[in-house]
């Protein structure tokens, strides 16, 4: 027996769709064109942008109407955790910091 | 460009992947407890994973199934989630000029948050190629699919935030932040979009605050850019 409908299928093909697009569309087109300094600048902030856009609302807000939170667990990990990320400059040993940093405070410090 | 996906290639790719690959794990499991819950057999989330591979978009589809909505709904939503992708694609599309399209459609489909946050610095500094992104993006896709289903056939018998595991993506973003901060400008663009993003995502529905904060402080970024270059000169 088929692990799920027809119907299911479709509406995930439907979902890929939409999902690939977005991601193929610029690769495919921007690749092959020069792009003016302007956009070419843009796009170049468009990473801290995105980093920093997807980062605080996770430290700074709480709920699923999100409201404004200054004492999420989340948060006081982060603040040691951007001084190892400073210092070390190394990705793997970031995220174990962080994680060592986040499991203890919610250990011993319920916020 | 060297041979594609040669042993090197695999073993830079996946030393660069394995945040990612954890921070992965327990995301996915969630996932595929919820979805079991919400009534898709284990194999039904995996299938999602593989043709969709969106983390917070399956999130979200997974409770608007659970709660009866369309799939009209689901996969309109699921695009609204999932267009801050072409804003990552544009930029991708500068480092990887040129590029045969057959390469890139296959990258295309692994284009996340937290590949792209991790090709995008590679490639800035050189001596990173795209079979090495693609090993980035293929690794962590892997784990997305194994994991979804892992959390489906058994997920709920493994404690919440063990070792604090659910930091991990987190972790891996504070970290990607600072190496982006290549200068003031730098700095500013993204205070400017942290600050953007919190004020946006109070007010807005869906994930438009990330897309509305990163368009505007990146035009922000691009003009202070200017003008510090014109007074410079």
């Amino acid at each position: 027996m088929m692990p799920f409908g027809s119907e299911y299928a479709l509406m995930i093909f439907g979902m890929g769709m939409v999902t690939f697009v977005p991601r193929w569309l610029p690769l495919i087109f921007l690749s092959r064109r020069q792009l003016p300094q302007w956009l070419v600048d843009w796009l170049d902030f468009i990473p801290v942008a995105i980093l920093s856009a997807l980062l605080a609302p996770l430290l700074l807000t709480s709920g699923a109407g999100p409201h404004l939170d200054f004492g999420r667990a989340e948060l006081f990990a982060a603040l040691p955790t951007f001084g190892v990320a400073y210092l070390t400059r190394s990705l793997g040993g970031t995220v174990l910091a962080g994680m060592l940093v986040f499991w203890l405070i919610r250990l011993y410090w319920p916020v | 460009m060297q041979r594609p996906f040669s042993p090197s290639a695999l073993r830079r790719g996946l030393a660069a992947a394995w945040p990612i690959c954890l921070g992965y794990v327990p995301i996915g499991m969630a996932l595929g407890v919820l979805g079991q819950k919400a009534g898709l057999h284990p194999l039904a989330i995996g299938f999602m994973s593989l043709i969709v591979f969106a983390g917070s978009s399956q999130f979200i589809a997974v409770s608007m199934l659970s709660s009866g909505m369309p799939a009209l709904t689901i996969v309109l939503t699921t695009l609204v989630v999932n267009l801050r992708h072409l804003l990552m694609s544009s930029a991708l599309a500068i480092p990887f000029r040129g590029q045969p399209r057959g390469l890139l459609t296959l990258f295309a489909y692994g284009v996340t948050d937290e590949s792209f946050a991790v090709n995008y610095p590679k490639l800035l500094e050189g001596n990173w190629q795209i079979d090495h992104a693609l090993v980035v993006n293929h690794a962590a896709n892997l784990t997305w699919i194994v994991s979804t289903i892992a959390g489906g056939y058994g997920g709920q018998y493994i404690p919440e935030g063990a070792f604090g595991i659910d930091y991990a993506l987190i972790a891996m973003f504070i970290c990607l932040l600072i190496f982006q901060l290549r200068g003031r400008v730098y700095v500013l663009t993204a205070i400017a979009a942290g600050v953007l993003a919190v004020g946006l995502s109070l007010l807005l529905p869906g994930n438009w605050h990330i897309i509305v904060a990163s368009m505007l402080a990146a035009t922000m970024g691009t003009i202070l850019k200017r003008q510090y270059r014109r007074s410079a000169e």
